[in-house]
């Protein structure tokens, strides 16, 4: 499998977390951007995106993410953007939330919202040796 | 560049300025309003009190299970009287968008796995409809919540981003207000860039305000 991203983790219980930074993220085509998500989170792994993607390209994320579904394997995506306006910040959300440009976009297989959370203290320090 | 040389831009620019908002505003077509938001906001409820109240018809079937609408459904030159003056629009009801379905959580209404099966694809190709019109089709939407549920959702922010970034003109709707958890506060917290009302589809309540508003807004 091709690494795609500039950072690879793996966490304690398997999960492969991929980060692309924004300067890779710049070079690529919207499609090339939505095929290297989905690929990724197809294997069960997640993607975290420096500077996140473009209104029009989550639509189309959406879009196609909705085409591969599949009743007897795939169910789609979560995705989160920090900092989040909510009122309540999570710990990405005050280290993202210092300098006001940064944006993640993190986004794994729908079945594993628990692992993004659980993962939390992970990507915060990836985030940090950025 | 000299004087006459920046005229021209300017008058190139007004013109293309115009042509834009012609397109938009000025056309003879009635304005196709897209009805937008997460599963079970409300959409069709108040998709179809519109039409009822403008035309006597209904769009189509409203369920307390989510994706009920897996096609765009559209009703069209729905005539909206407001101060003497008529609003001509056509209105889509669109299926609830999300980033992900899973058909087991289909089974929990008492469906049989196949028709959650066969339920779940339909809500895909619906979804992957919406964002196609939405980026296509629609000049203005309406953008429906549950006042009872938390706003601050991905999704919510998504679509709002991909609305804002499309320059279409939106009204929030914060639905459900006869619910005892509804929360119109924490929806204009959410989008305070954005015109945001309270209202009931199912009750009917403030819908004279809502038409006030698609008046003005999309008028
Ligand atoms: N209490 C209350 N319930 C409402 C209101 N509007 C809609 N509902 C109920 O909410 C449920 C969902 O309504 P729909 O209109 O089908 O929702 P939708 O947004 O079209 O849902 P999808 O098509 O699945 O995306 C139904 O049970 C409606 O009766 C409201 O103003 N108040
Ligand atoms: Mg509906």
């Amino acid at each position: 499998m091709i690494d795609v991203g500039e950072v690879t983790h793996d966490s304690a219980d398997g999960v492969r977390i991929d980060m692309v930074s924004a300067e890779r993220l710049d070079g690529m085509a919207t499609m090339e951007k939505i095929r290297m998500v989905l690929d990724a989170v197809h294997e069960g792994n997640i993607v975290i995106l420096e500077a996140g993607l473009a209104p029009d390209e989550e639509s189309k994320l959406i879009e196609v993410t909705m085409s591969e579904i599949d009743p007897d394997g795939f169910s789609g995506i979560e995705i989160e953007t920090y900092p989040k306006s909510s009122s309540d910040p999570s710990l990405i959300d005050r280290l993202v939330g210092g300098s006001s440009t940064s944006k993640l976009t993190v986004i794994g297989p729908a079945n594993r919202i628990e692992t993004l959370h659980k993962d939390e203290s992970l990507i915060s320090a990836l985030v940090s040796r950025q | 560049m000299g004087e006459g040389e920046t005229m021209g831009l300017i008058t190139d620019i007004r013109n293309s300025v115009r042509r834009v908002t012609d397109n938009l505003f000025d056309s003879g077509e009635p304005k196709r309003i897209g009805i937008y938001g997460p599963p079970n906001a409300g959409k069709t409820t108040l998709a179809n009190r519109i039409s009822r109240d403008w035309t006597g018809d209904v769009i189509g079937p409203e369920s307390e299970i989510p994706h009920e609408t897996r096609r765009a459904s559209r009703k069209e030159n729905v005539e909206i009287k407001r101060n003497g003056k008529t609003v001509t629009i056509d209105i889509v009801d669109t299926p609830g968008v999300t980033t992900k379905v899973d058909y087991e959580e289909f089974v929990a209404y008492d469906l049989d796995e196949d028709e959650a099966i066969e339920r779940s694809r339909e809500a895909t190709e619906g979804v992957a409809e919406a964002m196609h019109w939405l980026r296509e089709d629609v000049d203005g939407v309406l953008y429906v919540l549950d006042s009872s549920n938390d706003p601050f959702t991905q999704v919510n922010t998504m679509l709002i981003g991909i609305i804002e970034s499309q320059n279409l003109p939106v009204l929030v709707l914060a639905n459900k207000t006869d619910l005892e958890d509804s929360n119109v506060g924490r929806i204009q917290n959410a989008f305070p860039q954005h015109d945001t009302l309270a209202m009931s589809a199912l009750e009917g309540e403030n819908m004279d305000d809502v038409y006030d508003r698609i008046a003005e807004k999309f008028g």
